[in-house]
């Protein structure tokens, strides 16, 4: 059984609602960045998101764009983000999923991926522009390095398609509770919820629900239809705030409490 | 050869669309190039476009809404105008393709119209668009004034400050422009912006994509829409000299002026296809959009092609003189011409394409656009080897006028510089 089913299952078993956490890596730059994804795993994050800074960043919205630039301006890459997991694997307790755009990895090469994703600890991988149809060899090739392919699906996606997802992707499913990019919103969408259940009803995956979830209520709303909730743009929006205080650790460390429902902001 | 200007006249008969001539695969591939690669909320909305696109195009009633567009709204067919005095001196017959004088002044208008009556069709309400040289953003909001769409174009900052009587004229049109102020502030950046609004807002929502770029079916379409250049040139062509040009040239940006104008001519193998890329001011990363030249396959806005990329597989910002070739993909289905060697591809700078705008104006009368002067500043080094005399279609794709205040102050600095003559020195 892999980390992240792992962790899904001691979630079910404690009947806990999971947050799932995104960071992009290298932002501010590689040493902040190790402090932040160690503070969001002593919080008690139970999945860590690493996003690839890339340069088109066109499903997300301004705070992840600004965040990628960041990190690029620091010269982070895929191969630096690969380093920095790797040095940090053995100190953190949750399981990573690397998320990234599909060029950075085309242009590395499947195999060499594989082999560098691997050898650094990344339990689960995610292509936020390489839809089903598209990945049938990269998903094999997943599958045989022994690294999760974590799929998304949509309001948008049909029942049909939903079900093949459900038979595809592994660890969990991502479940993207709005249209849109990526942002912190006011209020966990509508369309969250009717997408829960039919991801529930027609997949055997564990489920999360991001996409504009920010506070600790907006975790416990989607821990009563989903596993878990994932929280981005909040994250890296007060990392941008926060970057230049001695205590970022600490300050993130408590910010993932709270999301988390354990500490008074 | 004709010594003096004449202008081709046949029978104003606007030929269809050439649907289905060369489809790529079911999945949208021509040969590696190409495919669908978007977010997962954009797969069923593109899903439906094609769905809605293959059923329109086998429709003869679509079909006959669009001529009749074409003829009366944009004043199609364009003429095939023989250049004689720029010919005389290449040694050359050139005929040029006057997209410029289609209705907003570029070939842009062909698709715009095409997607809109699509749009209309799906009972889409709202366009976005983006826009680099500000001809796209001008086709789309006439296309939308005259249906009766909401219109949003995404416009890079810095593209709106070299294009900016473009600007005006959207704005004038009932459009909506939306500055975009990241990454590198061109077109590339507003198909980002783009593509982030239509993922918000799919339901009532078409994304009126201008190139031969994106995920299938855009390649595919907008090479469809833009067909009617080729397949008026060549009835042309032949009506003028009785036989077929010995090549045909056009810009590539995205290219889908060069795919239009080519598509009625791929069959025709001893016809040379000449795509002419942006060399900006040297082909150095950063300094050019020339793919060909310097570009490794990646996957960009949808698609699988040609990019400028760095090591990382992060796109690598470009520069041309010219904002609507100032764009690191290449369509794909121009990478799959290039491959197969049915088609080739050179690169013009930035100085030589500035000198072939002044040189059009004085022999021809003509101010082309600046995407457009990169196709007839490639004459000179292609008529080495041509044959005296050989008879050339050049697609004219647009008017200068957007251009005048941008080539005015380059050749001012030009002028105030030493070495001026030299392009490298020139710019730096």
């Amino acid at each position: 059984m892999s980390r992240i089913a792992d962790t899904f299952a001691r979630l079910r078993a404690e009947g806990r609602t999971g947050l799932v956490t995104y960071v992009t890596a290298g932002d501010p730059d590689a040493a902040r960045s190790a402090v932040v994804l160690q503070a969001l795993d002593r919080g008690g994050a139970d999945v860590l998101e690493v996003g690839v800074p890339f340069s088109d960043p066109l499903a997300d919205g301004p705070v992840i764009q600004r965040a990628s630039e960041r990190a690029l301006r620091q010269g982070a890459t895929l191969d630096s983000t690969l380093g920095l997991i790797e040095g940090l694997r053995a100190s953190l307790r949750a399981p990573i999923v690397l998320f990234t755009y599909f060029n950075p990895v085309f242009r590395m090469g499947t195999a060499a991926f594989i082999d560098r994703a691997r050898a650094a600890g990344v339990d689960g991988v995610l292509v936020l522009d390489l839809p089903i149809e598209e990945s049938a060899a990269w998903r094999s090739a997943l599958d045989a390095g022994g690294l999760d392919t974590i799929l998304l699906v949509s309001p948008t996606t049909s029942d049909a398609r939903l079900r093949e997802a459900g038979r595809l992707g592994r660890g969990f499913l991502y479940g993207i509770s709005r249209l849109g990019v990526t942002g912190v919103r006011d209020a966990v969408a509508a369309d969250a919820a009717p997408l829960a259940e039919r991801m529930r009803r027609l997949t055997p995956l564990p489920v999360a629900l991001g996409f504009g979830l920010s506070r600790p209520e907006h975790v416990a709303a989607v821990g009563r239809v989903a596993d878990a909730a994932v929280v981005g743009s909040a994250i890296v929006a007060k990392i941008a705030e926060w970057a230049d205080d001695a205590d970022l650790g600490a300050r993130i460390e408590r910010h993932v409490r709270w999301l988390r429902g354990v500490e008074a902001a | 050869m004709t010594a003096g200007p004449s202008v081709t006249h046949i029978e104003p008969r606007v030929p269809p669309p050439a649907f289905g001539r060369r489809d790529p695969d079911a999945r949208g591939y021509f040969g590696p190039y190409g495919g669908r690669f978007v977010p997962e909320t954009l797969v069923a909305p593109v899903a439906a476009l094609e769905d809605a696109y293959l059923e329109a195009r086998r429709d003869p009633a679509f079909t006959a809404s669009l001529t009749a567009a074409l003829r009366d709204y944009v004043g199609r067919p364009t003429p095939l105008y023989e250049a004689g005095r720029l010919g005389e001196t290449f040694g050359l017959r050139v005929f040029l393709k006057r997209e410029d004088l289609a209705h907003t002044g570029a070939h842009k208008i062909n698709n715009a119209l095409g997607q809109a009556l699509l749009a209309k069709r799906m009972g889409k309400s709202r366009i976005v668009a983006e826009t680099g040289a500000g001809q796209h953003g001008v086709a789309t909001a006439t296309a939308c004034a005259w249906l009766g769409l909401a219109c949003v174009v995404y416009m890079g900052v810095d593209d709106m400050a070299r294009q900016a009587l473009n600007v005006v004229r959207m704005r004038l049109l009932g459009a909506e422009v939306r500055a975009v102020d990241a990454g590198s502030r061109t077109l590339k950046d507003a198909i980002n912006e783009a593509m982030r609004d239509w993922v918000a807002t799919v339901a009532d929502t078409h994304y009126l994509l201008g190139s031969v770029l994106g995920p299938h079916p855009y390649p595919l379409m907008v090479r469809e829409f833009q067909s009617v250049i080729g397949e008026e040139a060549r009835a042309q062509v032949v009506a003028v000299t009785g036989g077929l040009p010995a090549a045909v040239v056009a810009s590539v940006g995205g290219g889908s002026n060069a795919l239009g104008l080519f598509d009625a001519f791929v069959a025709d193998a001893d016809v040379r296809l000449v795509g002419v890329e942006a060399g900006g001011e040297a082909i150095v990363p950063g300094r050019h959009a020339a793919r060909m030249a310097g570009g490794h396959v990646g996957v960009l806005h949808g698609t699988r092609t040609l990019l400028l990329q760095d090591d990382h597989g992060n796109v690598l910002p470009t520069h041309s003189v010219s904002a609507g070739l100032d764009y690191p993909a290449i369509g794909p289905e121009h990478a799959w011409l290039a491959e197969q060697g049915r088609a080739e591809y050179v690169h013009v700078g930035d100085a030589e394409a500035l000198e072939a705008f002044q040189q059009l104006g004085r022999l021809e009368g003509l101010l082309p656009a600046l995407e457009s002067a990169h196709a007839v500043a490639a004459l000179r080094a292609l008529s080495g080897s041509l044959s005296q005399g050989a008879a050339v279609i050049v697609g004219l794709s647009g008017r200068g006028d957007k251009d005048v205040a941008s080539v005015e102050r380059l050749l001012a600095a030009t002028a105030g510089s030493p070495g001026a003559e030299d392009q490298n020195v020139a710019h730096r």
